[in-house]
C-alpha cells in the first residue's frame, strides 16, 4: 500500500517556491530575529544530529578503536565493510532475520490495524447505531491508556491460551490502534460527504462496497497516517516482544540488539555488533521517515485541528 | 454540507438503524473484537488477577494455592517503599520532562514557521529524524555518550576541566529526560507545525496592519489558536513519561543509580519475571494505569475549565 517514494529534491526545495503564504515576519527590516532564528535552528540541528553522527562514525571502527579514538573522528583504519560483514554473519545472520521479523510485525500489523481502524472510524462517523458513543468513548479511553500497561497483563492472558512465544503474540496486539479509529472517524466525518454516499446508494452500490472503494479512497491521507503511526509504534515497541518472545529467531531488531548488548562483557566484539546494528537500524528507519515525511502532514492536521 | 445532512438525519437514522446492520457488522465488528481481545480483556484480566494471590502451603510441600485477597495486593504494593518511590520518581520525571518537551517542541515549531528560517524543510526533517530511531537504540546511543570511555562530549568537557557524570544518581533522571526529549521533540514539533500551517495567513496580515509586533502576534494570535494542539501534545507527553521503561532498562548495566524498581513499569516487569509474582505485577500495572488516567484527565479538566473546550 505504501511504497517508499522519496522525493528529496522536492522535500528540500526552497520554501519560496512551494509555500504561497507570506511569512509572518516583516520583510526588508533588519532585526535580531534574522540572525537569532537561523542560529537557534543550527544549534538544535547539531543537538539532534550528534548521536547519529557518533554512531555512523563508530560503525566504521573496531572495538579497540571505539574506546581508543575520538568519537567525533574516524580511526586510522576504518573497517565499515568488515563490521557490516560481521553484523550480517554473526549467529547465522541473526541480524538479517531480526530485520525481516521487524518488517513482518510492523508491516502486517500496521496494514491490518489500518483496515480495522479505517472501517470502524468510517462507521462511527457515518452510521448512527446504538452504543456508538459508548464505543467511541471506550476507544478514546484506550488512547489514554499507556500501551506498556496492557503488555504485562496481555502476557498473562495469552499465556493461559498458550499463545506466548509465538509470532502471533506480537503480531495480533499490533493490529489494534485506538488512535487510528479516532483519526479515521474525524477524517471521515468531514472528508467523506454524505451526499456522495447517498448518490452511490441510489446508483445501487452496497454499503460495504461504498466503504471499500469510495470512502477508502477519500480517506487515504488519514489512512496513510494511521499506517505510518502504527508501523513506527510496532517497529519501536520493546516491552511487548520482550515479555512475549523467548526464541531469538523470532526477535525483532530492538530485542535482538539488547540481546547482543547484554553480551558485551563476555566478548568486546559485541560492542561493534551493537554499534553497527544500531547504525543500520537507525539509518533504515530514518530514511523511510524522511522519504515519507510529506505523508505525515495531512492526517496530522486533521487530528490536531478538527478535534 | 453538514447542516443539510443534519436536518435529514432523524429520518435517515431511523431507516439506517434497521437497514444497515449487515454493513455495520462488517465495518465495526472486526475492530471491536480485536479491541476487546487485546485491549479490554487484558485490563479486565489484570484487575481480576490483582485481587488474588498465590501462596505456597505451610511447609512448602503441597502445591501453591490461589486465594482471593481483595485489595491485599494493593495495600502491599502501596506500602512498599520501593514502589511508592518509583511512582514519585516518574512524577518528578514528568514534572521535568513535560514542560521541557512542550517548550522545546513549541519553540522549534515557531522558529520553523517564523518566516525567518532558511531551509525550513531541511531543518524540519533533521528534527523529526530521531522519532524513527527506536527507544532502545536511542538509549544505547546516548548510553555510549554518557560513559567517559566512549563519549567524545565528556572527553572534551574533561579537557576543559569540567567533569560531568550523566549517570550519577543526582543526574540520571535528567539524562533520561534528555533521551526522551531527543526522541520525541521533533515528532511533537511536527504536530504543532501542522497545526500552525492551518492558521490563516490573513489573521497575521490583519494583526500586522494593526501594528502588532512579532511577539504580540505569537502571544495573541498564534498561541491561542494552537492551544488545542498544545493540550494534545501535553497529554500524550504526560502519559508517555509515566510509563518510562526502556531507557532505564538499557542504561541500568551502566550505572548503579538505576535500581530494579526505578520506575513502576520496571518494578512490575521485575515482579512478574524475576519475582514470578504475576498478582503483584498486575496490581502495580493497575495502579500505574490509574495514576496515568488521573493525571491526563485531571489535566484535561483543568484546561477545559479555564477556557473554551480544548479537546
Amino acid at each position: 500500500m505504501v511504497t517508499a517514494a522519496p522525493a528529496p529534491d522536492r522535500a528540500l526545495a526552497p520554501r519560496a517556491l512551494r509555500r504561497p503564504r507570506p511569512p509572518a515576519g516583516p520583510r526588508g527590516r533588519p532585526s535580531v530575529g534574522r540572525v537569532l532564528v537561523p542560529l537557534a535552528l543550527v544549534v538544535a540541528a547539531i543537538y539532534f544530529l550528534v548521536p547519529v553522527a557518533w554512531v555512523l562514525l563508530s560503525s566504521t571502527k573496531s572495538a579497540g578503536d571505539l574506546f581508543g579514538t575520538s568519537g567525533f573522528w574516524l580511526s586510522d583504519s576504518p573497517q565499515l565493510g568488515e563490521n557490516l560483514r560481521l553484523l550480517f554473519t554473526q549467529d547465522g545472520n541473526a541480524f538479517g532475520r531480526w530485520l525481516l521479523n521487524s518488517l513482518l510485525y510492523a508491516g502486517v500489523g500496521a496494514l491490518a490495524a489500518t483496515f480495522l481502524a479505517g472501517g470502524a472510524g468510517y462507521a462511527l462517523a457515518k452510521y448512527p447505531f446504538r452504543g456508538r458513543e459508548a464505543l467511541f468513548g471506550l476507544v478514546l479511553g484506550g488512547v489514554l491508556v499507556p500501551p506498556t500497561v496492557v503488555a504485562l497483563p496481555m502476557y498473562f492472558l495469552l499465556n493461559t491460551v498458550g499463545l506466548t512465544g509465538s509470532v502471533w503474540s506480537v503480531l495480533l496486539p499490533g493490529m489494534v490502534s485506538p488512535f487510528g479509529v479516532y483519526l479515521a472517524r474525524i477524517y471521515a466525518s468531514s472528508g467523506v460527504p454524505d451526499e456522495i454516499i447517498e448518490a452511490a446508494r441510489l446508483d445501487g452500490a452496497g454499503d460495504v462496497r461504498i466503504a471499500l472503494t469510495i470512502a477508502a479512497r477519500m480517506m487515504t491521507p488519514a489512512l496513510v497516517t494511521v499506517f505510518l503511526f502504527q508501523f513506527v509504534a510496532i517497529w519501536n515497541n520493546y516491552l511487548l516482544p520482550l515479555v512475549m518472545l523467548s526464541d531469538p529467531t523470532r526477535f525483532p531488531v530492538t530485542l535482538g540488539l539488547t540481546l547482543w548488548n547484554s553480551q558485551t562483557q563476555r566478548d568486546p566484539v559485541f560492542y561493534q555488533l551493537v554499534v553497527t546494528g544500531s547504525a543500520v537500524s537507525a539509518v533504515l528507519l530514518a530514511g523511510v521517515m524522511l522519504g515519507l515525511q510529506r505523508f505525515w502532514r495531512a492526517g496530522l492536521t486533521a487530528g490536531a485541528t478538527k478535534g | 454540507m453538514t447542516t443539510t445532512a443534519r436536518t435529514a438525519a432523524p429520518a435517515a437514522a431511523r431507516r439506517s438503524r434497521t437497514r444497515h446492520r449487515g454493513p455495520l457488522a462488517v465495518l465495526v465488528l472486526p475492530f471491536t473484537l480485536f479491541f476487546v481481545a487485546f485491549f479490554v480483556a487484558p485490563i479486565v484480566y489484570a484487575v481480576v488477577q490483582s485481587l488474588f494471590a498465590v501462596r505456597s502451603s505451610g511447609l512448602g510441600l503441597g502445591p501453591p494455592t490461589r486465594s482471593f485477597v481483595g485489595l491485599g495486593n494493593y495495600l502491599q504494593v502501596l506500602s512498599s517503599g520501593d514502589f511508592v518511590a518509583s511512582l514519585g520518581r516518574v512524577l518528578v520525571f514528568s514534572a521535568i520532562e513535560v514542560p521541557l518537551m512542550v517548550g522545546v517542541s513549541l519553540t522549534l515549531a515557531l522558529l520553523l514557521e517564523s518566516g525567518r528560517a532558511r531551509w525550513p524543510r531541511l531543518f524540519r526533517a533533521v528534527f523529526f529524524l530521531p522519532y524513527g530511531v527506536p527507544g532502545v537504540v536511542a538509549s544505547l546511543l546516548w548510553g555510549f555518550l554518557y560513559v567517559p570511555s566512549t563519549s567524545p562530549i565528556l572527553q572534551g568537557l574533561d579537557r576543559l576541566g569540567l567533569t560531568v557524570t550523566p549517570l550519577a544518581s543526582g543526574s540520571v533522571l535528567l539524562s533520561i529526560a534528555n533521551i526522551a526529549l531527543w526522541s520525541f521533540a521533533g515528532y511533537n514539533m511536527l504536530i504543532l507545525v501542522a497545526s500552525l500551517q492551518s492558521i490563516s495567513g490573513d489573521l497575521y496580515e490583519a494583526a500586522r496592519l494593526d501594528g502588532a509586533g512579532d511577539l504580540a502576534i505569537i502571544r495573541h494570535i498564534t498561541l491561542p489558536l494552537l492551544r488545542p494542539t498544545v493540550v494534545l501534545v501535553t497529554v500524550f507527553t504526560i502519559i508517555g513519561t509515566l510509563q518510562l521503561f526502556v531507557e532505564p532498562l538499557v542504561l541500568r548495566p551502566l550505572t548503579s543509580a538505576i535500581s530494579s524498581t526505578f520506575t513502576p513499569n520496571l518494578a512490575a516487569y521485575n515482579a512478574a519475571f524475576a519475582g514470578n509474582d504475576s498478582n503483584t505485577a498486575a496490581a502495580m500495572a493497575v495502579v500505574l494505569a490509574l495514576v496515568a488516567f488521573v493525571f491526563s484527565f485531571g489535566f484535561l479538566r483543568l484546561v477545559n475549565r479555564k477556557g473554551n473546550r480544548a479537546w
